[in-house]
């Protein structure tokens, strides 16, 4: 019988394999390497690995919390976790009546979770000031996880997970570990667009799932634009019954958006929704008759509408009482407010709106009659208590913003510049310029995405440390429940590794061995993550 | 208390003629040759559509394509259908009378096959003609993208007359499963997706440099050492028989690609001695290049290969690849520097490779097999027989258009591929490119223009698995397929395309079939996969 199976993980790990050489020459050795499943992604900040490895076994194995944790068997978050990641370890499936007498000398008997702070956060939201920092001990008889609070034990149990390979015989092993992990950027988030296609909520939760195996937090969530609106406001239920694509199966119920929420919070994963204005609005007016701004054709009105009309008191009347709701329905802290791609022409041509600027003292700059309305938007979100963030335009334009507002890069011209300037007023800002997945091109174009640094800029270490963060944006023009996950899955994970990792993990060819590997591992899971190149998984994507 | 039926049905008739002028879901991908249509619409009810064959008919019950194609186009037709009645539903019954002139029920779709065929569709009854089975199976797939659903889940179909027949007799459809292993459900999906836009055939690249996943009978090492895994990763005999099986039960041919003498470098995992020894200086490096074309071995293993696929597949074509053959081995090599001597070719070592195609055209020739080889044959100007057709993949238009009127000048037969390569991905609506090519836009005479016998789409799997492979496939091979189907003229604007093939997209979708947006928008039922 096996003590120990002695094997190398470290040298698998730092070993760069060239991308053109491996296929035809090294191949056939590799292939029966016990631990090529062993891959972790992204890269913790601090790990050592020895060549003892332990068996885990399916039937007695377990994930429990430690005597000494915080947190207990009522904390339904982490039951969960802990139910879904021996489901991803061993499979769906219990091998039962397999190896049930023979218990190892080296197996590994447990993971212990233990929570150290005081309030471990079971019930609680992530939010961007959460602990997400683990220690890992993985080691004979019993593995301990310890993180201050559930969050960074979401984190560790994800690492923990990927550790566990399979052998030849299908057996699960594990080598003696020790990780100390924490993320770099507190903000790592994906924007998914709801409003050019419609998401089926199968489609955001899987998704989801794919985000906690690549460390994301948050969930951006772009839910309605000129296209769409299929959020369902119990406040203004024609929003969604006139402005969505069909009232009943194109629209997410106040049920589907506290599922997703709940969904998101189980995987520590904070929801953001962007409800941008005043541009971007289009089908906010189908349901919310006055509240875009008539567009006029010489002296009469063209029958078309143009953003969000600015000089009524009924739109912040309405704003007021909307995002009243809206804060009530997401918990996070913040609210996206966009305030985008804002085009004039309409309010131009506006004869009421051209006397509304001449009554403020606007002259013709319409950027004054914008910033007047964002200015106002965020008066009344203030008073719901939450934080918002906005498009840089918005800086740029510039509208006076509290101190804690969060500035979105997301033009990819002049990108130094811009975090120069929004950290230099210092603001925090997050960058999702170099990250707009939705541009897709032939090749390897994760390489990319993988390589930017988003502290590039020129600035002070005060002002670096405001860039808390960036997003991978999957604008939903041309992406769709059919398309939308292989398209994400993995070019976001090249993201996911760039906003954890240490900034000097950056070699592209010791990515790409790993990143191959962990794409198998989320095809595993059922995340159909499309290939980076020419090769194989041990188990292929099956379909639905 | 419920409304009596009767008065219910006549409010529900009087809304639907209200909404009349909305529906507009009778348009067919591809385009059809001839078509006609009335606003006169006929109600469907599930329950009581039959198909039939005709009286006449060559083909009658008991007709395996046929009976197949029947239940597969009900359930086509309508997707909810669970056998309960539909109060709404109106009680007369249609029927889709099929006549066929020649049989052909157990035969396989072949180059000479016909694919005309005449639909009339009228108060009850469709009426279907057709030359063959496989003209016949056509027509079923434009009377299922007929008829429509209205608001309320009824069925109907509008008056309709076509006449309609493929403008190419080859439409292909390229997948390539060694770059990466394609499990049979995607293989069998994407010709369920290929029948929906009438494409004919399925180009199967089924071996390359990265894999062999082909279990041959007699060589089985080749896949046992060739393949990804020896047991997860190939295609076993009952595995390509079922390809083929579910293929011809919808009018599809499969030909087979066995590119050599390049490309060949899983071959020589499971056959020693197959593939030239590389040299560096006087010794052997370790690594192999093409296959060896001086031994006689090489010659005796391929005839047994080749027969024995040419008995498993049984269409009448074969591909012999021929593609990017890199010389630097052979020139290394001692012993091909001798062959080379010992037949006069100097240093020109595209004689060797016309020597070397020369020698396996040959093979498939003696095996009745018409061979399709790319490009790269015919510009090293090998001594091919005038029956073998060339398949031009490289170059902008400017230099396929150049190659198409040199290879049919030689009066050699063509196919289209170079602007169809659709692996290749870019943002926004590239279907557009896919759409607007122009197969006989070249200098050329009307004869050389018929050597033109179509075209294929190609779906290279550097980048491709099954986890991406369907929406990068739909519904931009389906703007390939209209190309090769209808009648340029009549196809010739794009943006008339657009809410067609939109409209195509959301059929496609509901058949099950994971097929990407053209741009924003939705379709009623969105797809509810992953």
């Amino acid at each position: 019988r096996l003590a120990t199976l002695k094997v190398n993980v470290w040298t698998l790990l730092l070993t760069v394999t060239v991308c053109d050489g491996w296929l035809f020459d090294g191949f056939a050795a590799r292939r029966h390497s016990e631990s090529d499943e062993v891959a972790l992604w992204p890269l913790p900040q601090k790990f050592q690995t020895s060549v003892d490895a332990f068996r885990l076994s399916s039937a007695s194995f377990q994930i429990v919390h430690a005597k000494e944790s915080t947190a207990g068997p009522s904390c339904s978050l982490l039951q969960n976790a802990f139910r879904r990641y021996y489901s991803y370890i061993f499979g769906n499936g219990r091998k039962h009546g397999k190896n049930l007498e023979n218990v190892f000398d080296a197996d590994l008997a447990e993971l212990q979770v233990q929570i150290t702070s005081a309030d471990p956060e079971c019930d609680g939201y992530p939010s961007l000031k959460s602990d997400e920092s683990y220690q890992l001990e993985v080691n004979q008889p019993t593995a301990v996880l310890k993180a201050a609070s559930v969050w960074g034990a979401l984190r560790g149990l994800e690492t923990f997970s990927q550790l566990v390979y399979e052998d030849d015989y299908g057996g699960q092993n594990i080598n003696k570990t020790s990780i100390s992990d924490f993320p770099r950027f507190a903000h790592r988030g994906i924007l998914l667009d709801s409003s050019r296609h419609y998401l089926p909520l199968k489609v955001i939760l899987a998704n989801l799932e794919a985000m906690a195996m690549n460390k994301f937090n948050v969930f951006h969530w772009h839910i309605v634009d000129d296209q769409s609106f299929p959020f369902q406001s119990r406040t203004f239920p024609d929003l969604s019954h006139k402005g969505a694509y069909h009232p009943y199966t194109h629209v997410y119920t106040p049920a589907d958006v506290k599922m997703v929420i709940e969904f998101a919070r189980m995987r520590g994963i904070r929801v953001l929704a962007e409800f941008d204005s005043p541009g971007h609005t289009f089908s906010w007016g189908k349901g919310q008759t006055g509240l875009l701004t008539p567009c006029f054709s010489g002296s009469s009105p063209s029958g078309t509408f143009g953003p969000v009309n600015p000089i009524l008191n009924s739109t912040y009347d309405f704003m007021t009482r909307f995002f009243k709701e809206v804060s009530t329905v997401f918990p996070d802290a913040y609210i996206h407010l966009g305030g985008d791609e804002v085009d004039f022409s309409c309010w131009k041509s506006n004869p009421d709106i051209q006397k509304f600027m001449d009554q403020q003292g606007f002259g013709q700059d319409y950027r004054k009659l914008e910033s007047y309305y964002i200015q106002r938007l965020l008066d009344i979100v203030s008073t719901t208590n939450k934080g918002y963030m906005v498009w840089q335009e918005v800086f740029d334009n510039g509208v006076k913003l509290k101190g804690d507002t969060v500035v979105e890069v997301w033009m990819n011209n002049n990108v130094d510049k811009e975090l120069q300037n929004v950290t230099g007023s210092g603001f925090t800002a997050i960058l999702s310029a170099p990250w707009y997945l939705d541009y897709i091109s032939y090749g390897q174009d994760w390489k990319k995405y993988y390589t930017v640094e988003p502290l590039n800029f020129e600035g002070t270490a005060e002002q670096k440390k405001l860039v808390i963060g960036g997003e991978a944006c999957l604008w939903g023009e041309y992406v769709d429940a059919t398309n939308l996950t292989p398209r994400l899955w993995p070019r976001a994970s090249a993201v996911g590794e760039r906003l954890w990792s240490d900034e000097n993990v950056k070699d592209v060819g010791s990515a790409y061995d790993r990143l191959v590997k962990h794409r198998c591992r989320m095809v595993r899971r059922g995340i159909p993550a499309e290939p980076l190149y020419i090769g194989f998984c041990p188990h292929e994507y099956s379909g639905n | 208390v419920f409304p009596s039926s009767a008065f219910s049905f006549f409010c529900q008739t009087l809304l639907l003629r209200v909404f009349h002028e909305v529906e507009q879901a009778y348009a067919v991908w591809p385009m059809p040759q001839q078509m006609s249509q009335s606003t006169d619409r006929y109600p469907i009810n599930p329950q009581l559509l039959a198909f039939s064959y005709a009286r006449d008919s060559a083909a009658q019950s008991g007709c395996s394509v046929l009976d197949a194609a029947f239940e597969r186009y009900f359930n086509l037709i309508f997707p909810d259908f669970v056998g309960l009645s539909n109060i709404w539903s109106e009680p007369k019954p249609f029927t889709v009378s099929v006549k066929v002139k020649n049989g052909e029920c157990d035969g396989f779709p072949d180059e000479g096959s016909n694919e005309s065929y005449n639909l009339s569709v009228s108060a009850g009854q469709a009426v279907l003609k057709a030359e063959s089975v496989w003209g016949a199976l056509r027509g079923l797939e434009s009377f299922s993208q007929l008829v429509y659903q209205d608001d309320y889940n009824l069925y109907f179909v509008n008056k309709t007359e076509i006449e309609d027949f493929p403008r190419f007799q080859f439409r292909g459809l390229l997948l390539d499963t060694s770059r990466h292993y394609l499990p049979m459900p995607a293989i069998l999906k994407t010709l369920d997706a290929m029948a929906y836009s009438k494409f004919n055939v399925f180009h199967w690249h089924i071996v390359d440099d990265p894999s062999f996943p082909y279990q041959s009978r007699n060589y089985p090492d080749l896949s046992s050492k060739g393949a990804f895994h020896p047991m997860t990763h190939i295609y076993t005999q009952s595995d390509v028989k079922r390809v083929i099986y579910h293929a011809r039960l919808r009018g599809i041919r499969v030909v087979p690609e066995f590119d050599s003498p390049g490309h060949t470098q899983s071959w020589g995992k499971g056959q020693p001695d197959l593939l030239t020894s590389c040299y560096k200086g006087k010794v052997p490096s370790g690594t192999f290049g093409p296959v060896n074309p001086t031994l006689s071995s090489t010659y005796q293993f391929l005839n047994g290969l080749f027969k024995e696929v040419t008995s498993v597949f049984p269409d009448s074509y074969l591909h012999l690849g021929g593609d990017e053959v890199d010389f630097t081995c052979w020139r290394s090599n001692p012993n091909v520097q001798a062959f080379m001597a010992k037949m006069g070719f100097g240093s020109d070592y595209t004689k060797l490779e016309s020597y070397y195609m020369e020698n396996i055209v040959n093979i498939t020739a003696a095996l009745n097999k018409t061979s399709i080889v790319w490009q790269d044959v015919f510009d090293y100007r090998e001594r091919i027989p005038m029956d073998t057709v060339l398949e031009i993949w490289k170059g902008v238009p400017a230099d396929y258009r150049a190659e198409l009127g040199r290879i049919t000048l030689a009066g050699y037969r063509v196919l289209l591929s170079a602007p169809w390569y659709i692996n290749h991905i870019s943002y926004g609506q590239d279907w557009r490119n896919a759409y607007t090519v122009q197969p006989q836009n070249f200098s050329g005479t009307e004869q050389q223009k018929k050597l033109v016998i179509g075209g294929e789409v190609c779906m290279w799997g550097e980048y491709v698995d099954a986890t991406n492979l369907t929406p990068r496939l739909w519904p931009r091979a389906s703007a390939a397929a209209e190309r090769l189907w209808s009648d340029e003229e009549k196809t010739s604007s794009v943006d008339k395309a657009f809410p067609r093939l939109e409209d195509f997209r959301c059929t496609l979708i509901r058949r099950g079939i994971q097929a990407e947006p053209l741009f924003v928008g939705h379709c009623k039922h969105e797809y509810s996969g992953l």
